[in-house]
């Protein structure tokens, strides 16, 4: 047993390929015995993924998900920042420039109106539920950008580590609900163009999730809706510790 | 020939992450701007000069299109190794600060798409 999990852990990107595949035939199988192909496979891969990753978190008490379970760590090469980037940048050949160059106007416009709405409606529930100092607030409204946004927030103004904490779990919430909503709203918001993608993903930031979701809806939509996310957690790092901190701070 | 094509999406990775560095660096946060976004700008410029000078061929294609169907299943373990569980132990107040933004920048989508189109 120790030999065996020392293998997988020593080809641990190898094996996490070998596991990968199993949970994408398992989940298309599922959508078509199940869904009738309404649910993509995908879709159902990550949402089976992520209960992996809740599985993990409990068992070992770790923060890398299914990656902390002996023998599973080369999930963390294969799911991490180095390999999530290469394959997105690698989806935008073939997008079209003349698209990008004409919305990229109303996809900078989409990047302020989801930074800046995304903190004030967190920085409002938080309020509502009994918080009331401004470090505090800008910090669970900046987690509302995303789960960067709100750390870098809350250690550049000096919020406590436990609001840091919750800032986190409200962007991994956002993630993971923007990964599993967005194939299901898709048609109802006319996500089906690159125009309506691009604004779609400066809204909602969390370029893992609106990749993650765009690809289960469409993944020729991935360069375009990643093409805007990209700038949402500098912009919101760039907002979030300084104007809306100091709007905060103004109006309290 | 099928190198060539990764090796162009590596070289157009590694400067689009530089230049996010930078932008980052200059204006004051240490943190990454925009570098996924650069890389992406750099691979789609590059592919249109080289199909300019037929240059592009179609296994330097092969290369990249791996990649990209490579993404679903990184995802996949990119899902696997998310801190799930924090998302649901701090309470409601991180499950609300998640939501309702989402659904409160939902509201926009419709307003932003018509203003396109006008």
């Amino acid at each position: 047993m120790e030999l065996l999990i020392e293998v997988l852990d020593k080809f641990g990107l190898v094996f996490a390929f070998l596991c990968v595949g199993i949970l994408m035939y398992f989940s298309d199988q599922l959508s078509i015995i199940l869904t009738n192909k309404k649910l993509p496979g995908s879709a159902i891969a990550i949402f089976l993924g992520m209960v992996l990753a809740y599985l993990g978190g409990s068992v070992t008490g770790g923060k890398n998900g299914i990656a902390d379970i002996p023998g599973f760590s080369g999930f963390k090469l294969m799911g991490g920042a180095m390999f999530r980037d290469f394959a997105i940048v690698s989806t935008a050949m073939g997008a079209s420039f003349a698209v990008i160059k004409k919305t990229g106007a109303i996809g900078i416009i989409s990047l302020f109106i989801g930074v800046i709405f995304s903190f004030l409606s967190g920085t409002l529930v938080a309020y509502l539920l009994g918080i009331s100092d401004a470090e505090s607030l800008a910090t669970i409204g900046a987690g509302s950008c995303s789960f960067v946004v709100g750390p870098v927030t809350g250690t550049a103004v000096g919020a406590s580590s436990d609001v840091i904490a919750i800032s986190i779990g409200a962007g991994v919430v956002k993630s993971i609900l923007v990964t599993i909503g967005t194939p299901l709203i898709a048609k109802k918001i006319g996500l089906n163009n690159p125009k309506s993608a691009m604004i779609f993903g400066g809204l909602m930031g969390t370029t893992s999730g609106t990749a993650a979701g765009l690809a289960a809806t469409d993944p020729k939509l991935v360069p375009y809706g990643a093409m805007t996310a990209t700038f949402y957690t500098g912009l919101g790092c760039l907002l979030c510790p300084s104007v809306l901190y100091l709007f905060l701070k103004a109006i309290l | 020939m099928l190198l060539k094509g990764v090796a162009l999406l590596a070289g157009c990775f590694i400067m689009g992450q530089l230049m996010g560095e930078v932008l980052g660096f200059w204006i004051g946060i240490h943190s990454n701007v925009g570098g996924v976004g650069f890389a992406m700008l750099l691979l789609i410029l590059s592919q249109n000069e080289l199909n300019k000078k037929e240059k592009f061929h179609s296994e330097m294609e092969n290369g990249i299109l791996f990649w990209s169907k490579m993404y679903i299943p990184i995802i996949v373990a990119m899902s696997a190794v998310q801190n799930v569980r924090v998302a649901f132990t701090n309470g409601i107040l991180a499950i609300l600060a998640g939501i309702v933004p989402v659904v409160v920048c939902l509201f926009f989508m419709p307003i932003l798409l018509k203003k396109e189109t006008n």
